[in-house]
């Protein structure tokens, strides 16, 4: 089968407070620290158990953004992907999910897949849109919030997450598969692994090799717009302590004068 | 010219969802909200809307919306879409709706704001209100020509009630394709869980990668118990695999809004702070003084959760006995 996964290089959510630039309106993306998105890590092995488990088959990951996301799909290689795609053009800035899901679905048209494999978000932007996206330009279901698949033929099982449990749900091939954070160990590249990645096809496209008309895409064709960026209103001011000992009794007093204990 | 509002009210043991009905009141409030209502007991659940803020409601009841997920509704929506002109829709934000929105969107080639905590009208521009983190909010608009999606953060609008209102129900005449039955639900398991659940939870205690290791979970767990309250995590260590996804608080895990929420050992990205930022008080202890979650803490403790950790529990134990 031909198996794919889409990626994201985001700024690392664990050192960086994400911020918006008041001026472009957008999301800070230089000077800061960018990882491949936490949150594939776990799509990509559920990716890669599922290449195992089927066999004869190859997995490919795709992603969209700036050239300094080579670095993602190399940790993507070194954790055991076969080769990778990065659509890079600057054009896409500013991209919003149809916009992204547009120029994703472009790569994955041409390329027969059987199963695409998503996140179901990114750590970042946090819509959740393009997943849904991609399935609906290329016409074909989709399965969310997955902890578990199998796949019997031309035909995929998953156990989807719900507010009370989970359903199980099927549909046919080929679909967007997109799994739930959690449900998968995140497989840690090897030195073998790292090493590997080096050799392993990588692909850069940019927009005009997909047809794509740069006016559907990046901020030009996003459909929505920020109109302001404030402060919030602030809460009740908090106060930050440092502790010397006595924070239990500082916390329960707290909780004392509010009535919550 | 008033706005006319579509809300896709969703079906939860044959009666209307409460997420739905949340949105359709607030929808209500910005002009002529018109209800869709799908699945085997649509006609009934049509009938009480009016109540809720629906000045007319579209009812297709057919079983197959309810074994096929998202593309019969999607095209059944599509072409309500081409007969009528609403100027928006507005979805809650739930597993289902955001598969609908996402495929809606693109279809019909609308536009779409997720995770909104407040919309108006001003003339006929829309704005819309997300917050961003702990400390920014954004304002949003939908520029485009034709009716775009807001998707609607859980708990954003309060329950209303319009007693005695009724509300014109279309019965919808549509032939469902046998090519979008093809998402098939085999089964539904709904899974026990102890303790109070996230939701509806009062307090919550939560655990993050600063707790340092699945073993330390139970300092949480214990503090959770003490307070008569529920346990949660974030998606950090949610996919380190230390607790299942139910446990997981934040954008795509549960929404919370408890009038308690102690944050253990989490940083406070921001997908974490969307799930529990509206919570009454909140109390944070973390080793990193610049972490993000002391920005919207009541009370922060810089320190040391596994040393503090116990000594708070044996505290509130003390002074619950006094």
């Amino acid at each position: 089968m031909k198996i794919y996964v889409c990626i994201k290089q985001i700024p690392d959510p664990n050192t960086v407070v994400s911020k918006l630039d008041p001026a472009t309106r957008r999301l800070v993306r230089s000077g800061v620290s960018l990882v491949l998105d936490p949150g594939d890590e776990t799509t990509i092995s559920a990716a890669i158990k599922l290449r195992d488990t089927i066999g004869n088959s190859e997995l490919i990951a795709v992603s969209m953004g700036p050239s300094s996301a080579q670095e993602a799909m190399r940790r993507a290689l070194a954790m055991g992907v076969d080769s990778a795609i990065l659509v890079t053009d600057p054009a896409l800035a500013g991209s919003d999910a149809l916009g992204t899901a547009r120029v994703l679905a472009a790569v994955l048209k041409k390329e027969n897949a059987d199963i695409i494999f998503c996140s179901t978000e990114s750590t970042d932007g946090y819509t959740g849109m393009v997943p849904g996206g991609i399935a609906e330009f290329l016409g074909i279901p989709q399965l969310t919030f997955a902890r578990e698949i199998t796949v019997e033929g031309q035909r995929a099982v998953i156990k989807q997450v719900t507010q009370t449990g989970y359903r199980t749900v099927e549909s046919p091939l080929p679909a967007v598969v997109t799994i739930a954070s959690g449900s998968y160990e995140a497989i840690y590249p090897t030195m073998k692994g790292i090493m590997s990645a080096k050799k392993k096809p990588f692909t850069q496209l940019s927009l005009s090799d997909l047809g794509i008309d740069a006016a559907q895409v990046g901020e030009a064709g996003a459909r929505e717009q920020v109109m302001t960026i404030g402060k919030v209103e602030a809460r009740a001011a908090g106060q930050v302590l440092k502790d010397d000992g006595s924070a239990a009794q500082t916390i329960a007093d707290f909780l004392q004068r509010y009535q919550l204990l | 010219m008033s706005k006319t509002i579509w809300v896709l009210v969703e079906i939860e043991n044959g009666l209307p969802a409460r997420s739905s009905l949340e949105v359709l009141g607030k929808a209500a409030s910005l002009g002529r909200a018109e209800a869709i209502v799908l699945g085997s007991h649509a006609a009934e659940v049509a009938s009480t809307l009016g109540e809720y803020g629906a000045e007319k409601v579209y009812a297709h009841s057919d079983p197959a919306y309810d074994t096929y997920l998202t593309l019969p509704a999607v095209d059944t929506i599509s072409s309500l879409l081409k007969q009528h002109q609403p100027d928006l829709l507005i979805l809650a934000t739930t597993y289902d709706l955001r598969d609908i929105a996402a495929r809606l969107n693109l279809r019909n080639n609308m536009g779409l704001i997720t995770d909104a905590t407040d919309l108006q009208f001003e003339g006929d521009t829309l704005k819309v209100t997300v917050p961003w983190g702990g400390e920014t909010v954004v304002t949003a608009t939908l520029p485009g020509q034709g009716a775009g999606i807001v998707l609607t953060r859980p708990k954003a609008f309060a329950l209303e009630r319009f007693e005695g209102k009724t509300a014109e129900v279309e019965t919808l005449n549509v032939s469902l394709q046998a090519s979008s039955q093809v998402i098939k639900v085999l089964e539904r398991v709904d899974v026990e869980s102890e303790g109070p659940a996230l939701e509806d939870a009062s307090v919550i205690v939560s655990g993050g990668r600063g707790l340092g290791k699945a073993e330390n979970y139970h300092l949480v767990e214990e503090l959770a118990a003490a307070l008569g309250g529920a346990a949660g995590a974030t998606r950090a260590i949610v996919d380190a695999g230390w607790l299942p996804y139910s446990y997981q608080v934040g954008q795509t895990g549960k929404t919370v809004k408890p009038t308690l929420y102690v944050a253990v050992g989490i940083s406070g990205a921001i997908q974490h702070l969307a799930g529990m930022k509206s919570s009454k008080y909140i109390v944070a202890i973390n080793k990193d003084e610049h972490a993000p979650i002391f920005s919207v803490a009541d009370l922060g403790i810089i320190g040391d959760a596994l040393t503090i950790l116990p000594q708070l529990t044996e505290e509130v134990k003390k002074r619950k006995a006094q």
